[in-house]
């Protein structure tokens, strides 16, 4: 039924880079242990952002005028599955290269495109993404953070939860009402740009279970706002934000996140364990889910790339990717714990445990799989 | 138009015309294939992948893999994807092609002669291609001793041969007959995991329970978006192992195979599940989709038979991260 994911090989000119961002990675990655390559998307190295971003790897997809690379999805495909395959600390950019710049590219005025995206493009501006809300989550059109038009602007009052990097965010692109109340649902949103170092706005890191501080808390006390904060047209906010979350969901970041601690367990297989079927075939079960998914993120890109918004089988896969990268901390928890004799170095035993506790997350950040599955149940037109 | 849609469409609408869910029936309960099988033949579409030079279509594996997903949807309980390997396989050694239905059968080799065990429409067929470990032979089915399985419905039988299987032989593919009988069968897999899906989403919109379509319920909705993650996955996993040429490599058919046979067993679930009562009745067309998917499952390897296979490769590579070792094989 969904006949639009279709199988592609990625372009001869995409794959050109992989060779010299796999060399810049390397440099990085070398001096880290599995346990910290494991926290994958969630880690951060600001310098290396920065590197990334200095040798045009960010902002691929943007044009050049406005400092990006003038490429397709397809080249930040390889360039972002290299970071992810060895598990680069790349939290720091992630969100303003993958969907921040692409709004404001999108929706975003003249003005904002040359000051923002030239920014984000060299690894200057970090961006975060204001979604989540005290009393919104899953059901995110109840935001209540409210902006009202005042004279040169908008004067800011709200909170702002679980806001991903936040804490070492310079910009917040935040869902806000700027009219009617949360009964009106989608109208009445807007997206705003908002200064996180501007007077009004408290972030406060909020310590995680895995004692990361990785999501903050964010408030707004009348926080002023240049007139030009705001992306699109007032009101367009909702629209804009299913747009954006095409993007957000399809990525090699909804399959990969567990994949380092997969890529540690099958070289301790191979150092140190007793290989049987049971183990070849867990090996070989994940190494075709891997393969498949990638392959279904791939037909996903080259719907981006023709300009499609492929918003339910951009739900379809980050579900099935998920439960992928979820399940792997599970399984060789099982198949570790079930060779006490079999020693494991402390390196992959602490990612392992700093996985299984990271996974319930994969399936909770940019829409749960709840939600997931009535966009899907929409798209089949059951809904 | 592409020669694939040219010659897809044709053979779609002659599938709707000479093998009707009835006519599947009839030779469920035991009719004679000779008339369906007949007109296949004087098609010409056993001879789609057969080369040009060679009077064929010429067609690409990857087109054949289309082939199979459409008879995945539409039913023909004659092996005409196996078929349309084997003779493509027979006439690149200059073997004359038999007429008949032949499959693709890899045995196991025993003390004495060979043994294959419930192998689908094997009553069915008038040939086998055999995968003897070194060689393959085209070989009647006459020389075997076939055993039905004896289960309602089912064309399925063992095959064994007291000794080498007589009759003709040419090299055996790299990867063995099994990964192109594999890719094949995966492909069909995901053909009728793609009909389940539309039958069961639309049986959901009409059943009405509590003033409203089932499909309205959201515990039902759940059910079938984890379907239709399912038959997408299955779809991409088939046409991936299509794609990686003729003969399949052992990873692509691996691949195809491991997913599309996980996928079958969740698909058939959620279909009858959604189904009710109804759904178990020999009446519903469903049954015919869901019983073949619990013997394709099976047949040519199931998931483990084949994650063995992949895990055996990866880990002889073990020290290649995933994405790396990945990006080889496909």
């Amino acid at each position: 039924m969904f006949n639009n994911l279709t199988y592609a090989h990625l372009p001869e000119e995409a794959e050109l880079l992989r060779s010299p961002v796999k060399a810049l990675i390397a440099e990085t990655i070398n001096g880290l242990s599995i346990e910290q390559r494991t926290h994958s998307w969630a880690g951060y190295d600001i310098a290396f952002s920065r590197a990334l971003g200095q040798a045009g790897y960010l902002g691929l997809t943007l044009p050049v005028e406005y400092g990006g690379g003038g490429k397709g999805p397809f080249a930040r495909f390889v360039v972002i599955e290299e970071l992810l395959a060895v598990g680069a600390p790349v939290a720091a950019h992630w969100i303003g290269d993958r969907q921040s710049a692409l709004q404001i590219l999108k929706f975003g005025s003249e003005e904002q495109r040359r000051h923002y995206l030239p920014n984000i493009a060299r690894g200057d501006y970090f961006f975060c993404i204001g979604m989540s809300e005290p009393g919104s989550g899953s059901d995110l059109a109840s935001v209540r953070s409210r902006a009202e038009r005042v004279e040169g602007g908008w004067k800011l009052n709200g909170q702002k939860i679980w806001t991903t990097m936040a804490h070492i965010s310079d910009y917040m692109i935040a869902l806000v009402r700027t009219s009617g109340t949360s009964e009106d649902k989608h109208s009445g949103l807007s997206q705003l740009i908002i200064d996180l170092k501007a007077p009004g706005v408290t972030v406060r890191p909020i310590p995680d279970l895995t004692g990361d501080e990785h999501f903050a808390e964010v408030f707004f006390e009348d926080v002023l706002l240049p007139e030009t904060a705001i992306i699109g047209q007032e009101g367009d906010g909702w629209a804009q934000v299913t747009a954006e979350l095409a993007f957000e969901r399809s990525g090699p970041e909804r399959i990969y996140s567990s994949i380092v601690l997969l890529d540690g367990w099958i070289s301790h297989l191979c150092s140190a364990g007793h290989i049987d079927s049971e183990r070849e075939r867990l090996v070989g079960k994940l190494t075709a889910q891997l393969a498949t998914l990638r392959a279904m993120s791939i037909a996903v890109t080259a719907q981006l790339a023709e300009g499609h918004s492929p918003v339910v089988e951009a739900s379809l896969i980050k579900d099935l990717g998920t439960a992928f990268e979820q399940s792997i901390p599970t399984l060789i928890a099982d198949d570790l714990g079930s060779r006490p004799d079999e020693p494991v170095s402390a390196d992959l035993h602490r990612a392992l445990i700093y996985c299984s506790r990271a996974a319930p997350t994969y399936s909770l950040r940019g829409g749960t799989r709840e939600i997931l599955r009535g966009i899907i149940s929409r798209g089949l037109g059951v809904r | 138009m592409s020669l694939i849609t040219e010659l897809l469409d044709p053979f779609e609408r002659m599938l709707d015309d000479i093998s009707p869910p009835s006519v599947v029936r009839a030779i469920e309960r035991g009719g004679d294939t000779d008339a369906l099988w007949q007109a296949i033949e004087e098609s010409g579409f056993l001879d789609a992948l057969v080369n040009e030079e060679n009077g064929g279509a010429g067609l690409s594996f990857s087109d054949i893999g289309t082939f199979a997903q459409l008879l995945g949807r539409k039913l023909a309980p004659v092996p005409i994807m196996q078929t349309m390997a084997a003779r493509a396989l027979l006439t690149n050694s200059d073997i004359t092609v038999p007429e008949g239905p032949i499959l693709l059968i890899s045995p196991f080799k025993q003390e004495q002669g060979y043994y294959a065990a419930a192998i689908p429409l094997a009553t069915k067929a008038s040939h086998a291609l055999v995968d003897c470990g070194d060689r393959l032979v085209l070989t009647e089915l006459t020389q075997a001793q076939t055993t039905p399985n004896a289960i309602h419905a089912s064309e399925s039988a063992d095959l064994r041969w007291s000794d080498a299987p007589p009759g003709p032989t040419l090299p055996r593919p790299a990867d063995g007959l099994r990964s192109i009988a594999a890719t094949l069968r995966a492909a069909e897999i995901a053909g009728a995991c793609d009909r389940l899906l539309t039958m069961t989403v639309s049986y959901a919109g009409e059943r009405v329970q509590f003033g409203k379509p089932i499909g309205k319920l959201q515990a039902v909705q759940q059910q079938l978006a984890v379907m239709a993650e399912q038959v997408a996955m299955a779809c991409m996993a088939a046409e991936m192992g299509c794609a990686s040429g003729f003969p399949a490599p052992l990873f692509a058919a691996a691949t195809a195979k491991q997913v599309t046979s996980s996928a079958a067993a969740q698909v058939a679930a959620i279909a009858h599940a959604v189904h009710g009562a109804i759904g178990f009745s020999e009446e519903l067309d469903l049954q015919l989709y869901t019983r073949r998917l619990y013997e394709w499952r099976i047949a040519d390897g199931s998931e483990s038979y084949w994650a063995a296979i992949i895990g055996r490769q990866r880990l002889a590579d073990g020290n290649t991260v995933s994405i790396d070792f990945i990006r080889a094989q496909c």
